[in-house]
């Protein structure tokens, strides 16, 4: 059962077309992978899905609901981390937790089990007191992650959630991601590092505002003869 | 809801400038004005030339000499020594008193006295001249009490209400209206310009918390804390420079109340149009600050500037806000005198509030 389905998905700003009949659906707990180049429309169609802008026309449901009429009900499944890193520096891991997950309407005990939960599972629960600016930025990717996932949402939206950060951590992200994703909660995600898309379910691909492939990364590679995904890409990007 | 106040209490107290801007600068800009920037003059040295020198004369000098404002200094032999004195710089003002001064002012009930400063330094003299005329006034209503003669004795209506010609009383007003300006204003803005900044105001935007709330939630604190500067700033007033509200302190607070709100919807449209914290703060420096200092009367009399910026200052929110204070704590007036400039300041708010909402949906599509 899709949990998110976008039909003819068009945003215009004025003139000019930034998603151009976008459709496509993910699967409850999948890992899509949302490709594209700078410029291509990737962003506005995720603020879309999240219910920041609405869509010039097209039906888009997440979770259930449409997010041109119903995103409150939207906002309050999903979970987002944005390419920024985006917590406050000034609070403390534990102060960090307690304001997104009241911001969520959690109740203190429920933001108490999740931190620990969470934590536990990073292995930072000696670090709940510190302030989040003195933590090294792959760790606080990491919570950022824990952070967006703290209400237990239908889907979490990562957009480029990798960037800036070494090699071993991105590692590490992928494996959190994974875990995730086995707990049922959907993952979508924008990235710039092709190795990354090789470990989703899915991926498309955008340029122009338009999706122009959309498969497994096995069944792209096969479709345009490639080696790896980065080759799918540079071969529809100069097409 | 107070999940947002805790934490942008916690931004505020654990960055230092921001400790400092909120508590040092009303502290230290209340004390700067009241003392440093007095205006005041106290015992400038006078030289009075007397040839007359009789009982009303003699009354005269020493109700002069006796007010604080002035001390006797070497006595200066006619008028042709006048520049030598003032060349010298041993005096500031020079006061001579015609010949039959009593006898004049008995029959023909008028007599002359020519007061002669140093403008050199125009704005001691322009105190020392209006000191003077004003004791040599209040003689006068005094000596035509005993005649019951009618009297039209006009002074400026500033020492009506501040006899002692204190500048403090001109300046606290002023101070409070900047102060409020600044904390809230300035604060809110770049609060929330961080907030998008940093990234973070997207994350808050994904949440379930509604816009208004969002916003509510940056800018209450700013709200408390402003409007706790407001009562240190009175209570320094008070205690530290003596100087009191004579009117309703509860309605000088609701004011205050009135324009933290004001300033505030000023601050949230900043941020609205500002895209860093840079640009918040530079917004507020130059489009508040300056024109908040220069154009409400704070400093520079309105009455004084040329037409162009007298029609200026009419939008200027503070300069409302500087009468109302004024109305209140200098003339101790009630609410029906400063209504209409209650009312300027709340369609004001108003119009800030519903231009940032405006614009605040036009980012979010």
């Amino acid at each position: 059962m899709p949990i998110i389905e976008v039909q003819n998905l068009v945003k215009k700003f004025g003139s000019f077309v930034a998603n151009d009949n976008l459709t496509f659906s993910v699967d409850a707990g999948e890992i899509y992978g949302f490709l594209g180049a700078n410029g291509a429309g990737k962003t506005t169609a995720m603020k879309i899905l999240c219910g920041l802008s609405a869509p010039t026309s097209g039906k888009v449901m997440v979770a259930g609901y449409d997010v041109s009429h119903q995103s409150e009900m939207v906002k309050k499944r999903i979970g987002y981390m944005s390419q920024r890193f985006s917590l406050f520096d000034d609070l403390s891991v534990w102060e960090n937790f307690q304001f997104f997950g009241g911001i969520y309407g959690l109740p203190s005990a429920k933001i108490k089990q999740r931190t620990s939960e969470l934590l536990g599972r990073l292995g930072l629960e000696s670090e709940k007191k510190q302030l989040l600016g003195s933590l090294p930025l792959g760790w606080k990717q990491k919570l950022a992650f824990s952070v967006a996932i703290i209400h237990e949402p239908y889907i979490v939206f990562l957009d480029e959630p990798t960037g800036g950060v070494d090699p071993i951590t991105r590692r590490q992200f992928w494996e959190i991601i994974y875990e995730t994703a086995n707990q049922g909660i959907t993952v979508f995600v924008t990235t710039h590092y092709m190795d990354e898309a090789e470990y989703c379910n899915r991926i498309s691909i955008m340029a122009d505002g338009k999706i122009v492939a959309l498969d497994t990364p096995a069944n792209l590679k096969i479709k345009y003869n490639a080696a790896n995904i980065e080759e799918v890409f540079l071969k529809i990007a100069r097409s | 809801m107070k999940g947002f106040i805790i934490k942008e209490f916690y931004h505020i107290f654990r960055d230092f400038r921001s400790m400092i801007v909120l508590f040092g600068m009303p502290v230290v800009q209340v004390l700067l004005f009241g003392f440093a920037l007095s205006t005041e003059v106290k015992n400038a040295p006078v030289a009075i030339i007397d040839h007359s020198n009789d009982q009303v004369t003699r009354a005269i000098t020493s109700k002069l000499l006796s007010s604080g404002f002035f001390i006797l200094s070497d006595e200066v032999h006619g008028e042709d020594h006048i520049e030598e004195v003032f060349r010298h710089g041993k005096v500031k003002e020079v006061i001579i008193f015609e010949s039959n001064f009593a006898s004049n002012l008995e029959k023909d009930r008028q007599a002359a006295i020519q007061v002669i400063a140093d403008a050199s330094d125009p704005n001691t003299a322009n105190l020392l001249v209006n000191y003077t005329s004003a004791i040599v006034a209040d003689y006068q209503q005094e000596y035509m009490k005993g005649l019951s003669l009618p009297v039209a004795i006009t002074t400026e209506s500033q020492m009506m209400y501040n006899p002692a010609l204190k500048s403090v009383f001109m300046f606290v007003p002023g101070v409070i209206t900047i102060l409020l300006m600044l904390i809230t204003a300035m604060m809110t803005s770049i609060s929330i310009a961080r907030e998008k900044e940093m990234g973070t105001m997207e994350i808050l935007l994904v949440s379930p918390m509604r816009p208004m709330q969002i916003i509510a939630g940056k800018v209450i604190p700013y709200v408390l804390l402003a409007f706790a500067n407001a009562v240190t700033i009175l209570l320094l007033s008070y205690f530290v420079l003596g100087m009191p509200v004579k009117g309703s302190l509860l309605l000088m607070l609701a004011e205050s109340l009135l324009f933290i709100v004001m300033a505030l919807s000023l601050g949230i449209f900043i941020s609205t149009v500002s895209k860093s914290q840079q640009m918040a703060m530079m917004l507020s420096m130059f489009a508040l600050m300056l024109p908040t200092i220069l154009l409400s009367g704070f400093i520079f009399p309105i009455e004084n500037m040329p037409l162009p910026l007298q029609l200026i200052s009419n939008i200027m929110p503070p300069r409302w806000f500087i009468i109302i204070v004024k109305s209140i704590m200098i003339k101790g007036l009630g609410f029906q005198y400063i209504w209409k400039e209650t009312l300027i300041i709340a369609g004001m708010t108003l119009f800030f509030i519903a231009l940032s909402v405006k614009k605040f949906k036009i980012r979010l599509e």
